[in-house]
């Protein structure tokens, strides 16, 4: 009995271990789960980036679900996302706001007309103080804010159609509740 | 010789250069101290493996500009790291929180020390045992263990 035992239990182990570095390997470092999930979204209050002078704040959006969209002209993923984006903002379901992070004004309007705006309105925080707030730590990131001003789901990384589908559509026709 | 003076004399000059901000963040050398400790605390989360205190991201630059204005406003350790992990969760701190999800983590290295400690006890007291009931077997090259 003890012969095979002594076999039995290093070999446990070792499947065990080679079970956790097979999960470990399936998952992406990248993807840090945001502690916003389920809390109110971040106050926020910037200059638009269309017209210095008129702000943008989430109290505009009270009582509405909408997506925020973060992005910078310097970000290649917001390139990538960006036919996705259009695609999202034509179905109308939810407004885009747009969160352009530590970018340049000048350029930031010049990507906006040369690829098309899927935005409602974007607000311009090139301190990146906004984004602090919102736990942003690589761009593109995508929010889905509740009408109740909770934040429902985060989409880290270029969003597209299959995600969207996946991801926020339930939520947004609520037919899936997040827990 | 002269080359390995003059090159001791630039290693020594250009220590503060290895700072990764131009100018220290604060004149009082406590609250300077203190500024560095926490940032060295923090993750960059875009370069996962650095500190905020090593990264050159503009994500670490930031953070460690919001560190710093959290001290200015006279904001407790306790309650930096707290605005940062309601913002990044709790990946942002290097040294995990102990609660009830990393109970395993924090005590995995007490609990390998004690079974190593077990499983040497118990082999000890195996050939001893061996040793005792059947001292023929007992040479320089004990095989049968």
């Amino acid at each position: 009995m003890k012969g095979y035992l002594r076999f039995l239990i290093p070999a446990g182990l070792f499947v065990v271990l080679v079970g956790f570095l097979y999960v470990g390997l399936q998952r992406d470092p990248r993807e840090i789960p945001s502690p916003l999930i389920g809390k109110p979204a971040p106050q926020f209050s910037l200059e638009n980036l269309a017209n210095p002078a008129l702000q943008v704040a989430n109290a505009d959006f009270q009582g509405r679900m909408y997506l925020l969209n973060v992005w910078g002209t310097w970000c290649g993923g917001c390139r990538e996302e960006h036919e996705a984006l259009l695609a999202i903002a034509g179905s109308k379901l939810v407004p885009i706001v747009g969160l352009n992070w530590k970018d340049d004004r000048e350029l930031a309007q010049r990507w906006l007309r040369q690829l098309g705006n899927p935005y409602e309105v974007v607000a311009f925080d090139p301190e990146g103080q906004v984004a602090i707030d919102w736990g942003v730590y690589g761009a593109p990131e995508t929010f889905l804010v509740g009408a109740d001003g909770r934040v429902l789901q985060k989409r880290i990384g270029a969003m597209n159609m299959d995600v969207w589908q996946r991801e926020f559509l339930p939520l947004i026709n609520g037919t899936g509740e997040r827990s | 010789m002269i080359r390995a003076a003059l090159l001791a004399t630039m290693l020594v000059v250009s220590a503060s250069a290895f700072a990764i901000d131009a100018e220290p963040a604060f004149r009082d050398p406590a609250m300077q101290e203190r500024y560095e400790r926490l940032t060295r605390e923090l993750r960059c989360l875009v370069c996962q493996n650095q500190t905020i205190a090593d990264s050159n991201a503009t994500l670490a630059q930031d953070l460690r500009r919001e560190v710093r204005e959290l001290m200015i406003e006279g904001k407790t350790d306790a309650e930096i790291h707290e605005f940062l992990t309601a913002r990044y969760g709790d990946f942002v701190l290097y040294n995990p929180p102990v609660k009830p999800r990393t109970y395993l983590l924090w005590a995995a290295p007490g609990l390998l020390v004690i079974l190593g400690l077990g499983a040497a006890v118990a082999v000890v007291l195996r050939r001893a045992r061996a040793a005792r009931e059947n001292p023929a077997a007992l040479g320089p090259d004990n095989e049968t263990g």
